[in-house]
């Protein structure tokens, strides 16, 4: 279905040939308009997503990591096209989707799916099993070789379930249970890309693991395309080839996972994760912890140029007036937006500011 | 630590004595500072809660209450225990307030819970619980909602109040990290039961059940170089109504074959002492039939190796 275009964008995300490239993206932006308007009226809106530009290789893993609230769901329903983009191109294989209608979307619905983080609320109580996993083929009136019950049965086997949960109802089942049947829904049309929005978060410890674990051998088998989002930064870490980090609706940095771990660039990445508490008794003592200052400010009114300036204790007077574009740093998969970047070699021009606060 | 529905949040409101008699039976014994809580008298209870022991909760919003102002809840939590005037008392909500690090505290007292963060909910309920300086804080899961850096924040307060009021912590969490950056002492509870404790040292380095063992397996580590997998451990945990015979953990365990008989399906294992480090206050024990020369062997040479 999908149609190729020769006019792939040359974005700086991508260092990759152009081939190698599922999913792009390009300014994306939503803003929420608030109705009653109190402030301006009218004229006020939550920006959610506000000028965000990566893209996903073909069998990779990318994250998105952030705070709460800067925009991680939101784009993670723009790209499945659940939610209209404000501004922006998305493309998938190379196909503009950003406003294709329902319509011509269904086709590619059977490419690109989601999976939730809520295991409980993502699957109908009242259908079984077999019922929630072979939907799909009923909405695109697909009629599996060997019939759907096969199929159906199939894919429990596939996600580590028994084939005789078939007629078995969601509220019988654990939340790590529960998950992998949502995630067997997902592979019924054998989709390329999957967007996972805090897949184990909701799941108990022991649990996640047995989910991280399956999604790896999953992409590994079918050759599945992740974009992930997480909040906890070990899991991030563990499954991720890049990671994306994302403050108030723009992503700030880009990178590698193990760039980005070991040598973060922006201020926030790295605050970020020296936050992370480690389960090492031994280190507790001698760990170097940013403490950031203040509130994450509020989507609607955000700071202007660098949006991270409010908390951030390298931020100069240009901080606030102009904004850092995402650029390449150190090589040409590490992108970072910040005007006085951290963990740069002394050979790089950057002047050594003085902390204001 | 321990699972969901492990029984950490009901364990420490019996201690609280939050708990109604109409809605849970307890036994057993309970004793803050040499004193029985276990069959005491309501009345009793309530006036050392507060007093001598207060608890943060993962959702500040369900502690507070949306129509008073943040400021109004210090204050009447203060006076309760306090034979002070409104005014010092205010004054006293204020310096709270500053002391976990609300900016502003004087015209942020006036706010209601809703017209704060998420972070500043979870420090405002922090200086309610430290207004009347209680020996015994229990934050149950007081930083699984926020973000890390908020997180850190939050840690870091704890410890900082800690040390400052010479207070006593309680934290209950599903997360090692933060178990890890904390505690000097860990149980780790399972269905119900704690299964081993012992200082943080032994559960993190010496660790000697088998469902530790998994728990410790199951996280990816930050500080290490990232595994090629995981090791979950198998199978779900276990309904309360419903709790596996003999120790509640063998339907998961890996290990079960190597104890002579069926005692891991029959007879319930006791905390018994194990073999490496005490803690300061409490020493190192585990529930398990296997003996502790061999959980020892088993975690040296098969598991240690695995997480490394
Ligand atoms: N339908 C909506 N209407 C108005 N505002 C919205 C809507 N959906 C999201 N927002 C706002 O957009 C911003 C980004 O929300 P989003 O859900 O994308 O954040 P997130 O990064 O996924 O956060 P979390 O980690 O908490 O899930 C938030 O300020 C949120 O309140
Ligand atoms: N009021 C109640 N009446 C009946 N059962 C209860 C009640 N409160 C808790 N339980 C049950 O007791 C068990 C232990 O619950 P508890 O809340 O202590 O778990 P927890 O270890 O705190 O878990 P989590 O990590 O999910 O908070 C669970 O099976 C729970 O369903
Ligand atoms: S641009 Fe300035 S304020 Fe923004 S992150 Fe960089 S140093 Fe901090
Ligand atoms: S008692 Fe048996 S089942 Fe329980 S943890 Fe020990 S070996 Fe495993
Ligand atoms: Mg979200
Ligand atoms: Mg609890």
């Amino acid at each position: 279905m999908t149609t190729p275009t020769t006019d792939r964008h040359a974005d700086g995300a991508t260092p990759a040939p152009d081939g190698d490239v599922l999913l792009s993206v390009e300014g994306l932006v939503k803003h929420f308009p608030i109705k009653g308007g109190f402030l301006r009226r009218g004229r006020t809106a939550v920006q959610a997503v506000d000028g965000v530009d990566f893209s996903v290789r073909r069998g990779e893993t990318f994250s998105i990591v952030g705070e709460s609230g800067c925009g991680k769901s939101t784009t993670a329903r723009l790209v499945t096209r659940l939610l209209e983009p404000t501004g922006g191109t998305v493309r998938f294989d190379g196909q503009d989707i950003t406003h294709l209608s329902e319509g011509r979307m269904r086709p590619l619905r059977r490419d690109i799916q989601m999976i939730f983080q809520d295991p409980y609320s993502s699957l109908n109580p009242r259908h079984t099993v077999g019922k929630i996993v072979g939907a799909p083929f009923r909405l695109q009136g697909v009629e599996p070789e060997g019939g759907r019950k096969q199929a159906v049965q199939d894919l429990l086997e596939l996600v580590g379930l028994s084939p005789e949960h078939y007629n078995r109802y969601p509220h019988e089942f654990s939340g790590g249970q529960r998950q992998r049947i949502g995630i067997a829904r997902t592979l019924a049309l054998k989709p390329r890309l999957i967007v996972a929005d805090e897949p184990v978060s909701a799941l108990d410890v022991s649990i996640q693991a047995q989910v991280v674990n399956l999604l790896e051998d999953l992409q590994e088998e079918l050759g599945l395309t992740y974009v992930m989002i997480a909040h906890d930064l070990s899991v991030v870490r563990h499954v991720s080839d890049r990671v994306a980090v994302m403050y108030l609706g723009k992503i700030v940095e880009v990178a590698d996972r193990d760039d980005l771990y070991d040598r973060p660039h922006h201020p926030y990445t790295v605050a970020m994760l020296s936050a992370v508490p480690v389960p090492d008794t031994g280190r507790r003592q001698n760990r170097e912890r940013i403490r950031l200052q203040g509130d994450v400010p509020s989507p609607i009114n955000p700071p202007p140029a660098c949006r991270f300036h409010t908390r951030c204790w390298k931020a100069q007077e240009v901080c606030r007036t102009e904004e850092p574009p995402l650029v390449p740093l150190g090589g040409p998969s590490h992108l970072v937006a910040c005007h006085f970047p951290e963990n740069v070699t002394p050979a790089t021009p950057v002047s050594t500011p003085t902390p204001t606060a | 630590m321990g699972e969901s529905g492990s029984g950490k949040s009901v364990s420490s409101m019996a201690v609280m004595g939050l708990h109604t008699s109409r809605s849970a039976r307890i036994s057993g014994s309970i004793r803050l500072d040499g004193q029985e809580l276990v069959g005491a008298k309501q009345d009793d209870v309530r006036r050392l809660r507060g007093q001598k022991m207060a608890m943060i909760f993962q959702d500040p919003l369900s502690a507070m209450h949306p129509f008073y102002t943040v400021g109004n809840q210090i204050i009447e939590a203060y006076r309760i225990h306090n034979q002070v005037s409104k005014k010092a008392a205010r004054a006293h909500a204020i310096d709270m307030l500053d002391r976990v690090g609300i900016p502003e505290p004087r015209s942020r007292i006036d706010a209601y819970p809703h017209q704060f963060s998420g972070g500043m909910r979870q420090r405002a309920m922090i200086a309610m619980a430290l207004s009347c300086d209680p020996s015994l804080l229990i934050a149950d899961e007081p930083t699984t909602a926020l973000d890390v850096t908020v997180q850190a924040q939050i840690l870091d307060l704890i410890r900082d109040l800690q040390q400052e009021f010479d207070s006593a912590v309680v934290i209950i969490t599903h997360d090692l990290g933060v178990v890890a950056e904390l505690a000097d002492d860990i149980v780790v509870m399972y269905a119900g039961r704690g299964i081993e404790q012992g200082s943080a040292e032994a559960i993190f380095n010496a660790p000697e059940h088998p469902y530790t063992w998994g728990l410790l397996g199951s996280m990816p580590r930050f500080d290490r170089p990232p595994t090629e997998r995981l090791l979950p451990i198998k199978g779900t945990p276990p309904s309360l109504i419903r709790v596996p015979s003999g120790c509640a953990f063998n339907p998961r365990c890996e290990f079960s074959d190597r104890v002579r008989g069926d005692a891991c399906t029959t007879e319930r294992p006791e905390l018994l002492p194990a073999g490496s480090g005490t803690g300061a206050h409490v020493g190192h024990g585990a529930a398990c039939h296997l003996p502790t020369a061999e959980r020892q062997q088993v975690w040296a040479q098969e598991i240690s190796p695995r997480l490394a």
